[in-house]
């Protein structure tokens, strides 16, 4: 990323402009190739084997140092002192997305259980309270109907909240606001009500964290008309694609996941976007494509080594934008390698993978020389025994038989 | 209750040319203790599950409370005992007063009330709330009356009230000429509610009903025609026919809906107080005091969302009144068979806010309360609970038979039509002549007419409309496989594009 956001050298080439970094207000339809290239592993933190490691002192350790280097663009550290850009880490990329476009306009505010004083759960608002105060950084009592109906009602007289699910799970209990209102509102208004408003929060499989904390809530939401729904997985991703939400005039609704917040990477010290409706190519390849989002492409590019390895060469997009579908991109590359594996997080029943075999199905038949495949968690409650978490999820051997089976 | 620890004439709360009387301090404390004093001091006989006999007028002036509860301990209850026998839960206090209302709309002669209220001053406990009537005898000379409002108000509250009557008789008409479809609710019956409050409001304030809906839309400014069109599903209506009776919106008057789910719309009213409070306190619009209505039944008040956002209003003191239209029924659900505790102006103090109850068909009284509990939340003083007791004179909706309301019920309230019984308050007081009213009755007979015609004669929504609106950014749409954005693709105005 940082190559290309330098605007200058060989990777010039692949980007049609600076295109992450514009305002996308000034150019409506932006252009469509705004992807970020990854030749290499360039996140530090995700370990060799692929893995997340969520030791808490490698945590500690890890926190110490994005601390340290966060703070001064130009730090001393050895290998960062030469390179642009800052490096941190995803929740601090959330929380500098969103201190950002509260500086920039004041009629930014936050929502949630535990925002203010707390920081955040997952200390995504850390800090904020401080800066802003109180009632920009509202700390609501545990009603997540009312609180996410009240953020509606806000959106509709003039203010832009994000409120935050300290859980998305939790947000089952909004699911009326979400849907009636959010979703609803500004159609049988007639258009007199646009709900700039943004709902984020953490999903997905964690650590045992048991069945209820383990909700995956976009394939509940993505029948609901008028919202979008997007899913972050990179520091860099994760801040564009918060700014991005924040000033849609639509209702967004921002997925992350547990497991993805330490990640670290180098973002650009630039103002920058992430366009809402696209998806991003991680790694561009001929032989097979690869659509997933959220922690599964990290599955994802670890199974990619093995099949580099054994050598197929995947093409591995992160969809992140789950309502509506980049097409586009998705079609380009189908066209390309006339085979497609889907790898989520999703039940298998009417999640988005679902979604996706049909829309694919739908447009991009002809160009297909085998069956849609897609892996997705099982249809069981996450239990809480770790070996039996394992196997609900999506694991990247089970990709790498997915694969070969496909290029068969 | 009507009955406020204050003159419903004037505002300020304190008088300092009355040496009689106790200052009041802080109206949260004299409308906590007024309404701790409707439990003690208001008559309320023990419900019927069958009739629940009203609270006001018939009952004779100053009977005392055990009297009223054994003339009712007869009806016939069929669920356990109701939680409201007086006379046993009170017995710490002095023997229960009725006090009346203060109004001088419906009660009959000010002598009698006199009496009981100078009962009332002795047996009350807290002495910083004065009741009405006292404020009025010490003030005004015997003979004449005060009155509540001028003539011009009077005629404007008179019209609007006749106006909401009109147009839902119309609607019936056209409901049943197949003009309008699906679940459509009236409002006849409870227009004093409407009309008392939203008369007092600013265009920038704003308003959130349910699906009953059509009136309040009315009295907040959105023209018959829009109101009328919508019901018949033209692009004419106010949300351009893509909302319906259940949804009416506009941004211009600020009417922020019209939803189709109780409780639904309270925590989106909560939150345009929430702007409200936003706008003065963060982005240092000092003058903005807009103030937010959030309407709804009795039904809604045993819902999840009514509580939570009653804490929220009361925690953040949000700009908000909470009007309950509590007209004992939803859908066939009585009220009292619901309802653990079925008075709901005390869910208000557990909060932290205001409970007030008031008549709900005598549009001065709600005019009265709603006087001081918006000013309440304009002056930041936070939220307050109003319990309108009201009636609904048709089913909950046309579609529905209404054949378990006792007629007797029915009759009851019959009797007490808001609009018959303002009309009778304008000619005693010599407010206005039978020929204005009769001159008011017409024109507004003749804007229904007009908007019946202007909803006829307007377009239906063509197919392009479809997908319009449904999202403020088009893109949200997404990008479809040739590289545009869907929302580029022609097809996509003509309402027929794949999305």
């Amino acid at each position: 990323m940082a190559v290309i956001f330098q605007g200058v050298g060989a990777a010039a080439a692949l980007a049609s402009s600076p295109s992450n970094s514009f305002d996308s207000n000034k150019s409506v339809f932006a252009p469509r190739r705004s992807f970020s290239v990854r030749k290499g592993a360039s996140f530090a933190v995700v370990r060799s084997d692929g893995t997340v490691n969520l030791n808490p002192k490698d945590r500690r350790a890890q926190l110490l140092i994005s601390n340290a280097v966060a703070t001064k663009a130009d730090s001393a550290a050895a290998s960062s002192s030469s390179k642009p850009g800052h490096e941190l880490l995803l929740f601090e990329a959330l929380l500098e997305g969103l201190e950002e476009e509260m500086e920039r306009d004041p009629h930014v505010c936050v929502m949630g259980e535990d925002v203010g004083h707390y920081g955040g759960s997952y200390k995504v608002t850390k800090g904020l309270a401080k800066k802003f105060g109180d009632l920009r950084v509202l700390d609501t009592p545990i009603a997540e109907n009312s609180f996410t109906g009240m953020g509606i009602g806000a959106a509709m007289t003039g203010l832009r909240p994000v409120v935050e699910g300290m859980n998305m799970g939790f947000l089952l209990l909004a699911f009326n606001q979400i849907s009636n209102n959010c979703g609803m509102l500004h159609y049988t208004s007639g258009g007199q009500f646009t709900i700039p408003i943004v709902i984020r929060g953490p999903g997905g499989v964690g650590r045992q964290l048991g069945a209820e904390h383990s909700q995956r809530l976009e394939s509940y939401f993505q029948s609901i008309p008028g919202i979008q729904m997007v899913a972050c997985s990179t520091p860099y991703n994760a801040k564009g694609l918060m700014k991005a939400a924040i000033r849609s005039e639509n209702p967004v609704i921002l997925f992350e996941h547990v497991l993805l917040y330490n990640l670290k990477e180098r973002i650009p010290d630039e103002d920058y976007i992430c366009n809402l409706e696209e998806a991003e190519m991680v790694r561009p390849g001929e032989h097979v494509t690869i659509l997933t989002y959220s922690r599964m492409r990290y599955h994802v590019m670890q199974a990619a080594k093995t099949l580099v390895n054994k050598g197929y060469d995947p093409e591995v997009i992160d969809i992140r934008s789950l309502k509506p579908f980049d097409l586009f991109t998705i079609g380009n590359s189908v066209k390309k390698t006339h085979r497609v594996l889907i790898v989520e997080e999703c039940m298998r029943t009417g999640g988005i993978g679902a979604s996706l075999t049909a829309a694919i199905t739908e447009n991009f038949n002809d160009y297909l020389d085998a069956p849609i495949m897609c892996l997705s968690s099982q249809d069981v409650p996450t239990p809480y025994a770790g070996t039996l978490e394992e196997v609900t999820v999506v694991q990247p051997a089970q990709i790498v038989t997915a694969v070969e089976q496909l290029c068969q | 209750m009507g009955r406020m620890g204050f003159s419903p004439k004037h505002a300020c709360l304190t008088d300092e040319k009355d040496p009689n009387r106790q200052k009041i301090t802080n109206l949260t404390s004299c409308l906590l203790v007024s309404c701790q004093l409707n439990l003690h001091c208001e008559v309320r006989p023990p419900f019927s599950s069958k009739f629940p006999l009203p609270f006001f007028p018939s009952l004779p002036i100053g009977t005392k409370a055990t009297k009223m509860s054994t003339a009712f301990s007869a009806a016939n209850f069929s669920t356990q005992s109701f939680p409201l026998n007086h006379t046993s839960t009170t017995s710490h206090d002095s023997p229960l007063v009725f006090a009346k209302p203060t109004s001088q709309f419906l009660r009959s002669t000010r002598k009698l009330r006199l009496s009981s209220s100078s009962k009332l001053n002795l047996n009350r406990r807290s002495g910083t709330v004065v009741a009405v009537s006292d404020v009025v005898k010490q003030k005004k000379s015997k003979s004449t009356p005060t009155l509540l409002i001028t003539k011009e108000e009077g005629l404007e509250l008179y019209e609007d009230m006749v106006l909401g009557r009109a147009f839902e008789d119309m609607c019936a008409q056209m409901y049943y000429r197949g003009k309008m479809f699906g679940f459509v609710h009236l409002y006849n019956g409870q227009e004093a509610v409407s009309t008392g409050f939203i008369k007092l409001l600013k265009q920038q304030d704003s308003v959130v009903s349910t699906y009953r809906d059509h009136v309040h839309a009315l009295s907040k400014g959105v023209p018959a025609r829009a109101v009328m069109s919508e019901l018949f599903g033209k692009t004419t209506g106010c949300c351009r026919g893509q909302g319906g009776s259940m949804h009416m919106f506009s941004r211009e008057h600020n009417l922020l809906g019209g939803f189709a789910f109780i409780g639904e719309g309270i925590p989106v009213a909560t939150g345009a107080a929430f702007t409200s409070k936003y706008k003065r306190e963060v982005l240092k619009e000092a003058d903005c005091d807009h103030v937010t209505l959030a309407f709804f039944g009795d039904g809604t008040c045993n819902n999840g969302q009514f509580f939570e956002c009653l804490n929220m209003a009361a925690l953040w003191k949000l700009p908000i009144v909470f009007v309950v239209e509590n007209n004992l029924w939803a859908i066939g659900m009585s009220h009292l068979r619901s309802t653990s505790d079925p008075q709901i102006y005390k869910k208000g103090p557990a909060f932290g806010m205001p409970g007030i109850h008031v008549d709900g068909m005598d549009v001065l009284k709600v005019r009265e309360v709603a006087k001081e509990a918006i000013g309440r939340a304009r002056r930041g003083e936070g939220p307050t609970l109003v319990e309108c007791e009201t009636y609904r004179f048709r089913g909950h909706s046309l579609a529905d038979p209404d054949e378990l309301r006792d007629p007797a019920e029915k009759a009851h309230y019959a009797a007490r039509d808001p609009i018959t019984a303002l009309k009778k308050y304008l000619t005693e007081n010599n407010l206005a002549s039978d020929a204005e009213l009769k001159a008011i009755d017409k024109k507004i007979d003749e804007v229904v007419e007009d908007a019946v015609e202007f909803a006829d004669e307007s377009p239906v929504p063509p197919r392009s409309q479809l997908l319009e609106n449904v999202f403020a950014d088009p893109k949200g749409f997404g990008i479809g496989p040739d590289g545009r954005y869907r929302c580029e693709d022609p097809k996509f105005t003509e309402g027929t594009a794949h999305v």
